[in-house]
Parts: structure tokens; sequence; C-alpha cells
């Protein structure tokens, strides 16, 4: 299947060249979706890596250098985040493991380029969870005031302990054991994936091997219940895709990898969306067999139906018929996947009471 | 009454803003309080900078408790608001989408006025009376930039106007009338999130000078303080420069170009605290500054 009429961003992603032959009118459209996307300072690297930032029209050109400066500063905020947390680890004799937008930056990946975020993610081993919880603590970190049920519903049930926040800075480190909650049914041995981890600088700052960044990027967008950056996480596993393409063996210990940590389905599904809507090249042996992990053709149909409805860009003019059907449904399949019943349905008919009757939810 | 929804797209300052709503009550103050802007068509060739919708929350909130609504590109910053405050949500958008969105200008939270070429920059906290003296000065002979924000040009430093409706709260709006009885203002809000909320509108010699840019030349930080004396107080410039950057929204965002731009901007002017109580003795005070 294909995408019929492409929206503006999607067209412009695919094709950058393409961009340049847009009307102001066009640029005006283009630049409101890239903003609300998330990918707008990320086109600008994009368009400049090719030289062709310049032939921008300037009404244009103006808000997108506005992100790129934005993004900017948000990189030199980060390189200090990281330097504070490598400072909060000296104590700890553990290997400092960034995930997401953060193990992009350290390990100087192409996708981090103009993304900008709001947590800092790290992978510790269970075991060592109070350990690291006190070093942050002593370094200034403290739990976001939640109630005991917050507690408990991270504690017991979620693969991070409740997020953390800088006193002085407000920063956030979102601290995790594993990259799906305990109760779900895919939850990944984490041992595997601590055992296949690299190191990116003399520092101590560690990520994911290339292939697991991109699982995890996959397992995260597709057990997602909410798209408000839907669009540009799908655009993370292009651009992810596109540069460890040159790796030796990538795609096979790709295919591999996922299976051992039985993320098939969320890598199929990234693998086919962003071969779909981005047009990602992505050989098609490889395609082939990620296929084989899907149970049947009605749910191809089904996803397919839901996820090119809720990965286009965050903006009214890329919405289909249907759009927020598609997203609501996905919204109570990702819940359906976290959890058993037993414990969703308490869980969501607390969440619902609270909006109802306007009290704060995390 | 739900009508249909109206586009206006208006030409304030350096930006071009696409206002749509179907509430009236927008449209009839936008009419009144903008009616001297410049009003754009669309085009292939136009390029709107910003776009903002002001219309009902969604179903519930929008019909059984009259809630309004501020969309930007779908996007809704804030909470909604009773019904009756559409029109300053559309201010308050305004301000939002600027500050977060542009990173090619350096913006100091403040009022700005102009006489003889000179720029005279208000800056302080909100209640400090700033809007109050900006107003003031603008219906007597000084041309108003903004009582909202600096908007300043990061090459040449100089200040760009983005005349506006001034927004005036509480006993500033009655003070506002008496000091200058021809002075038109919008529809009076009661209980906003600041009090009672009442919109002047710019003077149609600001609005026809709204390209006409100029350099900074007193850098002054007001403070009402009820029966208090007229004082003037020199302030050093390192000073000056930390407050600016304090109430820069920006600052951090533009790294040493911010940094180098506001030096720049203090190094060429006086800078002061200013405390009063009487808007009279201010007005002839800013009236006879050095230059």
């Amino acid at each position: 299947m294909s995408i019929k009429k492409s929206p503006l961003l999607i067209l412009a992603l695919i094709n950058p060249e393409k961009s340049l032959d847009f009307t102001l009118q066009q640029w005006d459209l283009f630049v409101r979706q890239a903003r609300r996307s998330g990918v707008l300072a990320r086109f600008g690297y994009i368009l400049e890596s090719k030289e062709l930032l310049t032939k921008v029209p300037v009404d244009a050109l103006k808000h997108i250098q506005s992100a790129q400066t934005y993004a900017t500063q948000f990189e030199t905020s980060l390189t200090w985040e990281v330097r504070c947390i490598q400072k909060a680890f000296e104590k700890l004799d553990l290997p400092l493991i960034f995930l997401k937008g953060t193990a992009y930056a350290v390990a100087d990946n192409i996708v981090s380029e103009g993304r900008v975020f709001s947590d800092v993610d790290i992978l510790v081993p269970e075991e060592k969870l109070a350990d690291v919880e006190r070093a942050l603590i002593y370094e200034g970190w403290k739990s976001a005031h939640l109630d005991a049920y917050d507690q408990r519903f991270y504690r017991e049930w979620m693969h991070e302990i409740p997020p953390m926040q800088h006193v002085q800075r407000h920063t956030s480190i979102d601290v995790h054991h594993n990259v799906l909650p305990k109760t779900s049914r895919f939850c990944p041995n984490p041992e595997f994936l601590l055992a296949n981890i690299i190191k990116v600088s003399d520092k101590n700052a560690w990520v994911l091997a290339p292939e697991d960044r991109v699982i995890h990027s996959a397992t995260h967008l597709f057990h997602e219940g909410e798209f408000d950056h839907g669009f540009r996480d799908l655009s993370d596993l292009d651009l992810l895709l596109k540069e460890f393409d040159s790796l030796d063996d990538f795609w096979d210990k790709l295919l591999k990898r996922a299976e051992e940590l039985k993320q098939q389905l969320p890598l199929y599904y990234a693998l086919r969306y962003s071969s779909i809507i981005l047009r990602t090249p992505i050989p098609e042996n490889i395609l082939n067999i990620s296929k084989q992990w899907l149970p049947n053709t009605f749910q191809r149909h089904l996803m397919d139906w839901l996820y090119c409805r809720a990965l286009m860009p965050n903006h009214s003019s890329c919405e289909l018929y249907w759009t927020a059907f598609a997203k609501w449904m996905l919204y109570v399949r990702s819940h359906w996947i976290k959890m058993p019943v037993h414990l969703l349905v308490p869980h969501l008919c607390r969440k619902g009471w609270l909006q109802l009757t306007d009290q704060k939810d995390h | 009454m739900k009508s249909k929804s109206k586009e206006i797209l208006l030409q304030i300052g350096p930006f071009s803003v696409l206002l749509e709503s179907s509430l009236c009550a927008v449209i009839e103050s936008v009419n009144n309080l903008y009616a001297d802007f410049t009003i754009l068509t669309k085009s292939p060739v136009l390029f709107t900078d910003f776009h903002i919708r002001i219309d009902r929350a969604n179903f519930y909130r929008g019909y059984c408790r009259s809630q309004v609504q501020c969309y930007i590109d779908g996007k809704t910053p804030f909470k909604p608001l009773p019904l009756d405050q559409a029109f300053p949500f559309f201010e308050w958008g305004l301000n939002w989408v600027i500050a977060s969105h542009v990173h090619y200008y350096l913006l100091v939270h403040a009022a700005v006025v102009e006489k003889d070429g000179h720029v005279l920059i208000l800056c302080g906290k909100p209640g400090a009376g700033k809007s109050t003296l900006c107003a003031a000065l603008s219906c007597h002979g000084w041309r108003l930039f903004s009582d909202e924000m600096a908007v300043i040009d990061l090459v040449t430093n100089e200040i760009i106007p983005c005349v506006r409706p001034v927004s005036l709260k509480n006993k500033a709006i009655d003070i506002i009338s008496e000091l200058s009885p021809g002075t038109v203002f919008g529809v009076s809000y009661k209980d906003t999130a600041k009090g009672t909320l009442s919109h002047m509108k710019p003077s149609k010699y600001s609005v026809e000078n709204g390209d006409v840019r100029a350099f900074a030349k007193w850098v002054v930080f007001p403070q009402y303080k009820h029966g208090a004396a007229t004082s003037l107080k020199e302030l050093s410039k390192g000073q000056t420069v930390i407050e600016l950057a304090k109430n820069s929204f920006n600052y951090n965002s533009l790294g040493i170009q911010g940094f180098n731009s506001l030096c720049d901007l203090v190094e060429g002017s006086h800078c002061y605290e200013f405390e009063y109580s009487d808007l009279n003795e201010a007005i002839s005070l800013f009236d006879g500054l050095p230059v």
C-alpha cells in the first residue's frame, strides 16, 4: 500500500530538493506541519547537509533557522546535563547507559541534529536501582511529587522508577531498568540489552548497540498510545536505518536481535511504516522476512489503517477521515499490551475519573 | 451563537498573523482595536508567520461550560477560559507564539516607546506599572512600539516596533481615560487572571509608522508605589544587562549573540531605576531625559 496524497512535510523529507519548488503559501503550511511535528530544525540540518538551506525563501528560512538556534542551545544544555549525570555516577561502579534522544546525541548520530526533547533516559540493572536513585538524590535530583498510587504504579509495574527532577536546573531524568513495563507480555530480558552496550566516549557514556537502538526506538513508538511525537519518532527510525545501513551485517543483526529481545512485532511495524510513509530504503528480503512476524492478513490491514493515520504529521492539514478514532484505538491498544486486564481496568477507571474531575494526572 | 468561521490576516510589527475565529466578539474587537492596521490578503505569494484560532473549546467545555480555547496549529498551550475572554485569549496566544518560536530577534519583556528617534525601554515585573506608563506616554507625544516586548534586531541592534493594543488592568484603565479623554478602549473584561482588563487602541500615528525602527536610548526599571515621590536613580550598566537578561524570553536560546546584543544595547543607553506615583510628573520627567 502507499500514501495517496502525501503532506508537504513527507514529500520534503523523502526528497528534500523538492521543497525548493514550494510556493510561499506551501512553505507557510510546511513550516507549521514541521514545527508541530518537532522536525523543523531537523529539516534545516538536512537541507544544510545538502547545501540547499540558503536557497529557501527568507520568510520560511528565518523560522527554520530559529528552530535550529533553539536546537543548538538545547544541545549545549544537554551536554552539560550529561556531565552532571556523569558526576553523579562517579561514586558508582556502573556504566552510564543513555537511551533514546540522549543516546543519539552522545553517539553523535545524524538523528540527533535538531532533535529537542524533555527528559534524559538512562538504563541501569534493576538490582542497582536503589544505588542509582541515592546517587542522583545526592547530586540534587528528587522524585517528582507523586501520590502513593503513582509511586506504586511505577515501582511495581513499570520499567522505570518515577521521573526525577533536578531541584535547581528543573531538568528531568527517567531511570529505566528495562525498555517495556514488567507487566507487558513482550517485556525483554534486560540482561540481553545490558550485554550489548557500547562505549562512545572516554568518559562514562554508553549506548545500546546500533541494532538495539533501532529496536528500542521501534518498541517505544509501537507501544506508544499518544502520537504527539509519532511522526518525529518515525522520522527518527528513518534516519537511524539510513545511517546504520552502511554498518557490517547491520540488517541481519537487526532481525536476529528482534527475535532475541521478543521485539519482532514492533520492528516489523517500524520497517513497514517507515518504508511506506517515508520511503526508507530497506532491503527487500529484510522486509519480506519481517512480514512473517505478523500473525494474519486481517491484522495487517487493520494496523495499516490505524498507523497510516496515527503516524501522519501532527497537523490538521495531514489528517484523514477517522484519524482521531484511529489514535484512540491505538491508545486503547497501548494499554492493552502494557498491562493484563485485571490491572488495566482499575487503572483506566482511575485515570478517567481524575480527568473528569479536572484533577491533575501525571 | 456559532457563526461561520472568519479569517483576518494582520501585519503586526514584523509578523504576519492569521486570526481565525467563529466568535463574533473576537472579530468585532479586532475590527475595533486593529482598525488602522494593514490587512493582508491571502495569496500563493504570501507567507504567514503565525496562525491562531480562537473558538469554543471541545463540546463539553465549549457548549456546556461556555469555555473558549486558543488553538495554534492544533496545539493548545493554555487551559480553556470563560467564553467572554475570547479576545484577550487571542492577545495572550499571540504573545505565546512570538515568545516560543521567535529566536531570530532578541525579545525582552518590556514596554517600549519612542520620541525624536530615541527609544525608551520600560522593563519590570508584572504590576510594576510599565503598561500604564507606556500608555500614558503614548498618549502624550511618544510613539508606541509595544507594551509587551522589546523586539531587538540581532544584526543592527535596532528596536523593531511591534504595535498592538495596550493591555491595561484594573485602576490603570480609569487613570488613562481620565488622563487622555480621547483614547479609545475595547471591551472591559472582568475577572480575568489579572483582574479587570481592557485594551487601549494604539494611536494612528504609532500604527502608521509601525515599520520605522530606532535605537534604544534609555532603559528604565519603573516601580509604581502609592504616594511615592518621583525619583530617578542611575543604575549600573552591568546590573542593567543582568536585569534585561532575566526579563528576556529567549536570551538563553541565543547564546553569545544575545549577550553581545544586550551589551551593545546597554552600552548606548542611560539606565535608571524609577519610582513614581504621579503620572503627570512621570511624563514631564521622561520628556526631559538627557539624550
